[in-house]
């Protein structure tokens, strides 16, 4: 077996020096009746790279990669390009097999990158503290949630969502929160061309730990997060602003700028590929120094060492599970190191001159797009603002649309059927994501695949 | 025993007070090789970028009014400048791929560059998670094998593939067991946790809302039945258990454990941080447990990556299924697979699950590499993955314990770890002294004061991808610095003395936290 360097002389040295007669005896401990004898059952023998090699790309033929389609897919996950050398780097053996960087005197590679990522993560978001990452937007957003609980020291039971945070997002902070007895109050989006900002505000009360807000919204429109802030701020909430691309704050505000005092998301946009969901790369970031101690999660800090050299730890430990252990600030044990990695290569590369460019190339790509696709009879764009996604209402039901038009090699985006099973009522609208790697043939040929099948 | 180096190599021999470290000092703070690299903040500027984007051109604005005034403070680099930045970063990182990483509990374990390979397919890493089902069935169907194989190698009736690491996985399982509690309509509030257990299972069990309390050990490192059982009550939820357990032990009486946990009518979470030890010889689903999480990276090598991204499904007994949460994969008789999420749960006959954990389907990309990690190693090969390792284990025990306390070396045979203390130190030098010594020596320290119930531990796993070559040079690095702790050589204390780095001020770092960076010049 190509992965295991032990020959039988090695083990039968080996066993010498132990002094076991053989290796099952070693497994002593293991009750005899449990013990399985002879190879698992089911489980083909050893097999080349070859053979490896070829079942899965028979698997993976199966599927249709987005290079090979029209491709409007977002909803939380956004086909950008991603420069070759970012996975030169993130293949780099020294920071693909490292360990989490405990022993930092042999860990500074891993460390400063950390430090680079959290500060580009805490001025992307307009915060003062950004952590080392999260699984996820939809764990960082449930975290945000419990993180706002431990600021209201438990006294306040209420969370308020937005109806237009995307759906998966609330369904992990519901699930959570039926073990947390937090009370989660919001429903569907209604499909209206501005966010109902007012309606939300409407729902905050003196009970409220927190109000959670999508920037911009699972339909794309873009909510007035200074407003909201200011109304949280007044009833004694927070506010928690998520964001699922981050390629959007390259050409409007950031939420820290705008009030929000947690700000978490999804950063896959930036350096991480669609993966089919992950791993993805959770974004956390505090607007206000204050709350860094009730932050959950990995922090990287610069320090000495005890030559005087600046280097970088790991920090303010003593709120994480392996010191705490049950009053830790959360049971996360991991980060999304390698992900990281990728999302701060990408945007050294970009740069603020590159995101910017590359923000205002996705706007006005998404624009051209949507004035596009507004002139398909039977086609309606909902929103009033967006930066690269939007929403269509189409005379018919756009999850069937969709289906349908696979058959053409479009991916021609994400249905609200598909996000918000059983509700009729949003039933025909269809989000449309644009980026960068959307050509105006793609545009083309969806808005005539559109006329035909609406005709 | 044999030399540290079968063919005799040696480096050469510094010259008495003429080592490497000692010569002059250098304007560049570089010495040779070891390059200094300042933040990327210091070197970058906000005009400069290694992509090419066009200009931004005028036209529509539809951003509502809330466009970006404010500067970002961006610095960006060229791509030449970009690479070398991050590769000379890379080379201040200990990792697998430079040497034995013998971190015990964490099983940092050679990454098969196949699976890098095949997780790069772009049927895989260019899907999107909300595809149409029939233009990603490929995908679904290496998650449906993936479960498939996991599930017979641990002989468990069903299995969670949504969580995102470990820790994720454990409040999964807790999730479940209290999800199967609720549905009895039986409020239970007490989890039972080994002193020795990961940090995480304490954290879990907590966050899932219950008081957590300790289950005593035995004075050989297992569970103490006897005084378990005395415990278990109505009150009782489930228990907690690492098996093999923390200190590199199999737990003898796991199925009696299981067994009286069941009886008081609570649940067996095992905690499968250590599955590694005993995939192909022996399957938890045999020893009566309820759920565990498999921690890819550990068992099926995905890549650590400095830390994450991990995985970790949840096999589940028939009692906890019912709540496993969404979304899952199914296949049908005709061997077709489904995506299984709230709209048609009740279809699959799924009514019960206790909810949602994560946005998408799970760590697909981590999936891809453990399958293609199980294929390749096969049941032969996995059965002698767990051979090899508990092998290598022992034989790093059995060579060192005349030099270093073994504090359960003499019941018997470790498992995939060697658990070490730091009895017979000289007065003031401590297994921190010591592991800091062992990077001077080239390897990254063993895992340090974990177990909590050995003093000084030291918990050491080779893992079965060591050769014993390999192991024979580590045994004699670790025997050497061994020796210098107890005959009191005051040089470990302010060891290491060749890193990157000496010692850092982890006091200063956290009392006056410095967490991005902020430019002096604006101060």
């Amino acid at each position: 077996m190509r992965y295991l360097p032990l020959t039988d002389t090695d083990r039968s040295a080996m066993l010498d020096v132990i002094g076991a007669p053989d290796v099952d005896a070693l497994f002593v401990d293991v009750p005899e009746e449990a013990r399985l004898n002879g190879p698992i059952e089911g489980l083909p023998m050893h097999a080349s790279e070859m053979a490896v090699e070829k079942h899965m790309r028979r698997l993976s033929k199966k599927n249709l990669a987005a290079a090979d389609a029209a491709f409007f897919l977002g909803a939380g996950a956004y086909k950008h390009h991603i420069p070759a050398s970012v996975d030169h780097i993130i293949q780099r053996g020294e920071f693909l097999t490292a360990y989490t960087p405990y022993q930092p005197e042999i860990a500074q590679g891993t460390l400063q990158m950390l430090f680079e990522f959290q500060t580009q993560v805490a001025r992307l978001y307009g915060c003062a503290v950004a952590n080392a990452s999260m699984y996820d937007g939809s764990t960082a957003c449930w975290e945000a949630v419990a993180m706002a609980g431990r600021v209201a020291r438990g006294k306040k039971r209420k969370v308020v969502l937005s109806g237009a945070l995307h759906p998966h997002y609330a369904e992990v902070v519901r699930t959570m929160a039926k073990f947390t007895d937090d009370e989660i109050a919001g429903g569907p989006p209604s499909l209206t061309p501005k966010p109902d900002d007012d309606g939300l505000i409407a729902r905050i009360d003196e009970d409220t730990s927190c109000v959670v807000v999508q920037y911009p919204d699972i339909l794309g429109r873009l909510p007035d997060l200074a407003k909201i802030a200011k109304a949280a701020h007044e009833k004694g909430a927070l506010l928690i602003a998520v964001n699922t691309e981050p390629v959007a704050l390259g050409a409007v505000a950031s939420p820290g700028e705008l009030g929000a005092d947690i700000v978490v998301g999804e950063g896959q946009a930036i350096g991480v590929g669609l993966q089919f969901g992950g791993p993805y790369l959770g974004l956390f970031a505090v607007r206000d120094e204050k709350h860094v101690r009730m932050m959950p999660g990995r922090l990287c800090g610069e320090t000495q060492d005890a030559e005087g050299k600046r280097g970088f730890v790991l920090t303010l430990s003593t709120r994480e599970q392996h010191i705490r252990r049950e009053k830790a600030t959360s049971n996360i044990c991991t980060n999304s190191g390698l992900c990281a990695l990728a999302f701060s290569v990408h945007m050294t590369l970009l740069g603020e001159k590159g995101l910017r460019r590359l923000a205002m190339e996705n706007h006005r790509l998404a624009c051209l797009a949507a004035d596009r696709l507004a002139k398909v009879p039977g086609v309606t764009v909902l929103n009033d603002s967006f930066f690269n996604e939007f929403t269509l209402l189409l005379e018919g039901d756009a999850r069937g649309i969709v289906r349908d038009l696979t058959k053409r090699d479009i991916l021609a985006g994400v249905s609200l059927g598909r996000l918000f099973p059983g509700n009729d009522g949003l039933a025909n609208g269809l989000l449309v994501a644009v980026t960068e790697t959307t050509t105006e043939e793609d545009v083309e040929t969806l808005a005539s695949a559109l006329e035909e099948v609406l005709a | 025993m044999s030399t540290p180096n079968a063919s005799g190599w040696k480096p050469g021999t510094p010259v008495e007070g003429h080592n490497a470290m000692s010569g002059p000092d250098t304007a560049t703070g570089n010495r040779a090789l070891m390059l200094e690299e300042p933040l990327l903040f210091e070197i970058g500027h906000v005009e400069t970028t290694g992509v090419d984007l066009p200009e931004p051109k005028g036209g529509t604005n539809r951003l509502g009014g809330f466009d970006r005034e404010a500067a970002i403070g961006l610095p960006g680099l060229s791509e030449p400048e970009t690479i070398r930045h991050y590769t000379r970063l890379s080379r201040q990182n200990y990792a697998i791929d430079l040497g034995l990483f013998p971190l015990g509990s964490c099983t940092m374990k050679h990454n098969p560059r196949l699976n890098e390979k095949i997780a790069r397919m772009p049927g895989f890493a260019d899907v999107h998670p909300l595809q149409p089902v029939d233009t990603v069935r490929g995908a679904l169907e290496v998650i449906n094998e993936l479960a498939f194989w996991l599930l017979d190698l641990t002989g468990m009736h069903g299995v969670a593939m949504s969580p995102k690491a470990g820790a994720h996985g454990e409040l999964c399982g807790i999730l479940c067991i209290r999800a199967a509690l609720e549905a009895r309509g039986d409020a239970r509030e007490v989890i039972l946790v080994p002193e020795s257990a990961h940090g995480t299972n304490p954290a879990t069990a907590a966050f899932a809302g219950y008081k957590v309390e300790d289950i005593p050990a035995t004075p050989e490192g297992r569970v103490d039945l006897e005084a378990l059982k005395a415990r278990l009550g109505p009150d009782v939820a489930g228990v907690m258990i690492t098996n093999p357990n923390t200190c590199g032990l199999f737990e003898r009486d796991m199925k009696a454990i299981s067994d009286a946990v069941h009886a008081a009518g609570g649940f067996v979470y095992c905690d499968g941080a250590n599955f590694n030890a005993i995939v192909g010889k022996v399957r938890p689903g045999d020893l009566g447990v309820d759920a565990m999480h498999i921690n890819l990276h550990k068992t099926f090598s995905t890549p650590h990556g400095g830390g994450g991204p991990g995985s970790g499904p949840v096999v589940l007994s028939e009692a906890l299924s019912p709540y496993g949460p969404l979304p899952f994969t199914a296949r049908d008789g005709d061997g077709i697979v489904h995506l299984v999420e709230e709209e048609n749960a009740a279809e699959f006959e799924h009514t019960k699950a206790f909810g949602r954990m994560t946005a998408f389907h799970g760590q697909m990309g981590m999936f891809t590499r453990a399958l293609a990690y199980i294929l390749s190693h096969g049941a032969d090969g996995l059965k002698q993955v767990a051979e090899d390792a508990v092998l290598n284990a022992n034989y790093v025990l059995r060579s060192l314990e005349d030099m270093l306390d073994a504090p359960f070396g003499p019941s018997g045979p470790c498992m995939h770890e060697a658990l070490f203390s730091d009895k017979g130190f000289a007065e003031g030098l401590s297994t921190l002294d010591l592991a800091k010594a062992m990077i001077d020596e080239g390897y990254h320290p063993m895992t340090m004061y974990f177990p909590l119930v050995v003093h000084g531990a030291m918990l050491v796993e080779p893992t079965e991808t060591e050769s014993k070559a390999a192991l024979d040079q580590f045994i004699v690095a670790l025997r050497s610095v061994a020796e210098r702790a107890k005959a009191g050589d005051e040089s470990l204390k302010t060891a290491p003395h060749y890193a990157p780095r000496r010692r850092l001020d982890e006091t200063q770092a956290a009392r006056r936290p410095v967490l991005a960076w902020n430019d002096p010049s604006m101060a």
